[in-house]
């Protein structure tokens, strides 16, 4: 072998080392201790699981229930969007809880669930989601897990910074991504500076029903306001806005509002708000917005028109708010369970910035102020910054907490979850995520009372993940483990929606609290059917009330002639049903709208027009014993002004 | 004593039967009162009705029922006299009383068969959506017996149980009396 042909040989055995390196470095997934992460993950047929996890539809605008550690789907409860799958939307009783201002909306863009608290631990009470594209908040029962509320967020464009909670449930706060007009007026969209606003609402949550209320509105400048998070603490009483495009650019913002080296995080202390409200500072404005809620015992929504909302001005009610700055458009802003710390995640830097709740306190006492920004003064930043963490990854976003002194942040950018230590800022752990997480959970992770168990990462980008589904696929969750000092990857799973922030919270604090079934003796639906013997068809001009049971396994009446084509026909179903999961479902044949899916002890209305003279048929729709498929009736359309009378 | 026990059967149920299934992993069951049928949980004796319509077993009416009326009356006046052999009484009322007592819990538990087998044999075959050649559905007067998907347990409660201890105590005094008379 001459040496031209060692260098040759020798070369090819470089490449080949290099390839084979290079194909393992590849395999990302655990291969040693993947039977340790599956059985961490094995709830037994008939276990439960240790956690529910909520999570976020995104565009579906509802909310997903998970099991942690299995990552089984439960269930998605319709909130912002129609579901005709049980009718929510489309039923007389809920499809008021979709109202607003602009007129019934079937959809929204649901981004972060946030769970009650008492003294900053999680109740499993309620639990809120915002609607981000027509500016609402819901609150969702954790009894009967049904969406019991939803109020409109008037002057606001964007209701993306909400609704974060306070320690007590005193408040759930939003934010306006978009900045608007206030109120909305006909001015160019290059007038952004002068006519363009943001507004920060507290919204009252009645601590015995949950109902809520809009107390007050903050008007702040005209900046894209991104995220929120109460104090706890000895920051309880205290509110931190993120923001971003205070350039106040209106046009390629990708660019022009990325200019500035540190945007904002408003700091509200809204106890002082109370205050000036009492001392009559508000004041009150016009404004357009609904308030719907589902009455407990009649299931039926009742929607209220609102004309007015209180309104505080920062430059009437000193002490109010502060800037602190941030570097650099920060997304998430985090505050740790000890209330101290006020975590920025600088979106695009490559840092994360911590605030401190006493040096800020401190600052503000001593004055150190570098200038005001709309007349709300802007703190010194080396006044305020406890530490900062670097090289966190790029593109860090949301950070929670485990409450055993770590903190764990997204990094977008670069997809990983890096876990630091609160204090010393140093860098402990990392962990890749597949593929570019937004939002990250951890039960508990942002009250004051974590359970620092699991980490949920909740991922923009499926990719190869799972079996291909074409062009649209699921989005990715990664369950970690962070029990111990490395992270653990354990389980990945597909999730419904698209999920942005999620909740987590001990099983033990809703499941023995679930509803059943709704007592028929308490139902006090206007159209109720409380007996079989009760059943009956009423004509009133053209519109026909069908008052209708189920049963195991019937309807009643279940053959209804009289009908005529222009009719307005109601069919208000009644399952007598007291057993738990025996819901029936009712079809009728050309309905537009939906099925209805009848919970025990409930009733609920469907509308239908008859288009067609002919006889049609109705069922069930949910498998409700062996004689499901018997359980059926016809209904008779005759022309109009026929002679057919009423019978069933 | 043995007659103030009766007292129990006033506030407890006498007899207890459970069904489960599949589908009812909780269990199902009706107590047996002095002076009614009720469910175990709220809604059990109505789930229990529906679930028997599908074999066309006769609803269970606690009002239809004649015994539950007179019940409450006869252990009353079981108790009353009862406390009036212990108090006065010489042994051959406490035999007769006894043998009243025994007599009736007989009567009783044969006219509680009865009931079970007229409900568990007497089917409307003709509105009956599941009928299956020979298939009765008595309930076990005591343990348990597997009906279809439901397996079926029956057993005295603790009122049932303190009308039991109270024929116990009445045989255990006539015991003793009848002792305390033979020669050492």
């Amino acid at each position: 072998m001459n040496k031209t042909m060692m260098r040759v040989v020798g070369v090819i055995l470089v490449i080949a080392t290099f390839l084979l390196i290079s194909e393992c470095a590849k395999k990302d997934k655990p291969i040693l201790g993947s039977s340790d992460a599956a059985s961490a993950v094995y709830v037994a047929p008939g276990d439960y699981d240790e956690f529910y996890a909520f999570t976020s539809g995104g565009f579906s605008g509802q909310l997903g229930v998970y099991g942690l550690p299995s990552g089984r789907l439960f269930r998605e409860i319709p909130v912002f969007s129609v579901d005709p799958e049980n009718g929510y939307g489309f039923n007389e009783e809920t499809k008021d809880m979709l109202k607003t201002s602009f007129g019934h909306i079937p959809w929204d863009d649901s981004h972060h669930p946030e769970l009650s608290q008492t003294d900053g631990v999680t109740d499993g009470r309620w639990i809120f989601i915002n609607g981000n594209n027509t500016p609402r908040i819901a609150r969702i029962d954790l009894k009967n897990f049904e969406t019991a509320e939803i109020i409109e967020i008037p002057n606001s464009g964007g209701n993306h910074g909400s609704p974060f909670i306070t320690q007590n449930s005193e408040y759930v706060v939003a934010s306006t991504r978009f900045s608007v007009p206030i109120p909305q007026a006909d001015v160019p969209i290059s007038s952004y500076k002068e006519n363009f606003s943001g507004t920060l609402s507290f919204i009252k949550v009645n601590p015995d029903d949950g109902h809520m209320n809009i107390e007050f509105q903050i008007m702040v400048p005209g900046y894209d306001y991104d995220l929120a998070s109460g104090g706890k603490g000895p920051s309880h009483g205290w509110a931190f806005f993120s923001s971003y495009n205070t350039e106040q650019a209106n046009t390629l913002l990708e660019v022009n509002a990325s200019k500035n080296d540190k945007d904002f995080i408003a700091a509200v202390n809204w106890k002082l708000a109370e205050k000036y409200l009492a001392e009559g500072k508000g004041h009150k404005q016009p404004a357009d917005y609904y308030h719907n809620y589902m009455d407990h015992n009649s299931h039926s929504a009742v929607s209220e028109q609102k004309k007015s909302v209180t309104v505080l001005y920062p430059a009437e009610c000193p002490g109010l708010i502060y800037y602190l700055p941030t570097p650099k458009s920060p997304h998430g802003v985090d505050v740790d369970p000890s209330g101290e710390y006020i975590v920025g995640g600088g979106k695009l830097a490559a840092v994360v910035s911590v605030h401190s709740f006493s040096k800020m306190i401190k600052a503000i006492e001593d004055e150190k102020f570098i200038g005001d920004a709309g007349g709300i003064p802007v703190l010194d930043y080396d006044a305020t910054i406890a530490g900062e963490v670097t090289n966190v990854g790029l593109g860090p976003l949301h950070t929670e907490f485990d409450g055993k002194g770590y903190a764990y942040t997204s990094a977008f950018i670069t997809s990983e979850v890096v876990k630091w230590k609160l204090g010393t800022w140093e860098i402990v752990d990392r962990i890749p995520s597949y593929y570019s997480i937004g939002h990250l959970m951890i039960p508990g992770g942002g009250s004051m009372k974590p359970w620092g168990k699991y980490l949920v990462a909740l991922n923009k980008m499926t990719k190869d993940r799972y079996l291909s589904t074409g062009p649209e696929l699921a989005h990715a969750a990664q369950l970690i483990d962070i029990s111990g000092e490395k992270m653990k990857l354990l389980l990945d799973f597909p999730t419904v929606g698209e999920p942005h922030y999620a909740q987590g919270i001990p099983a033990d604090l809703i499941h023995p609290n679930t509803t059943k079934i709704y007592e028929l003796e308490n139902n006090t639906h206007p159209y109720r059917t409380l007996s079989e013997k009760e059943a009956r068809v009423e004509r009133k001009g053209n519109e026909v009330h069908v008052y209708m049971t189920t049963i195991r396994t019937h309807f009643k009446p279940d053959n209804i002639e009289g009908i005529q084509v222009g009719d307005v026909v109601y069919f208000h179903v009644t399952n007598l049903e007291q057993d738990w999961d025996i819901p029936h479902g009712f079809a009728m044949q050309g309905a537009i709208n939906s099925e209805l899916l009848v919970m025990p002890g409930a009733t609920n209305t469907l509308r239908w027009e008859p288009k067609k003279v002919g006889v049609f048929p109705f069922y069930c729709t949910d498998f409700c014993s062996a004689l499901h498929q018997e359980m059926q009736g016809y209904v008779r359309v005759s022309p109009k002004g026929s002679k057919v009378p009423i019978s069933f | 004593m043995g007659a103030l026990l009766l007292i129990g059967t006033y506030f407890f149920p006498l007899w207890s039967i459970t069904v489960e299934a599949p589908q009812y992993p909780e269990g199902l069951g009706i107590y047996i009162r002095i002076n009614t049928v009720d469910g175990h949980a709220k809604n059990d004796l109505k789930n229990l009705n529906i679930v028997n319509h599908y074999i066309g077993m006769q609803e269970i009416v606690p009002e239809s029922i004649p015994e539950l009326k007179y019940m409450p009356a006869i252990v009353g006046f079981l108790i009353v006299s009862g406390l009036l052999v212990a108090w006065k009484g010489g042994k051959k009322t406490l035999y007769l009383w006894l043998a009243f007592f025994s007599l009736l819990a007989l009567v009783g538990l044969i006219d509680f068969y009865l009931w079970n087998y007229d409900f568990g044999h007497n089917l409307d075959t003709e509105h009956a959506a599941i009928q299956i050649e020979g298939m009765t559905y008595q309930p076990p007067l005591f343990g348990t017996k597997t009906m279809l998907n439901f397996v079926t347990t029956s057993l005295p409660s603790w009122g049932g149980i303190a009308a039991f201890a109270s024929i116990f105590m009445g045989f255990l005094a006539a015991f003793l009396s009848w002792r305390d008379k033979q020669p050492v």
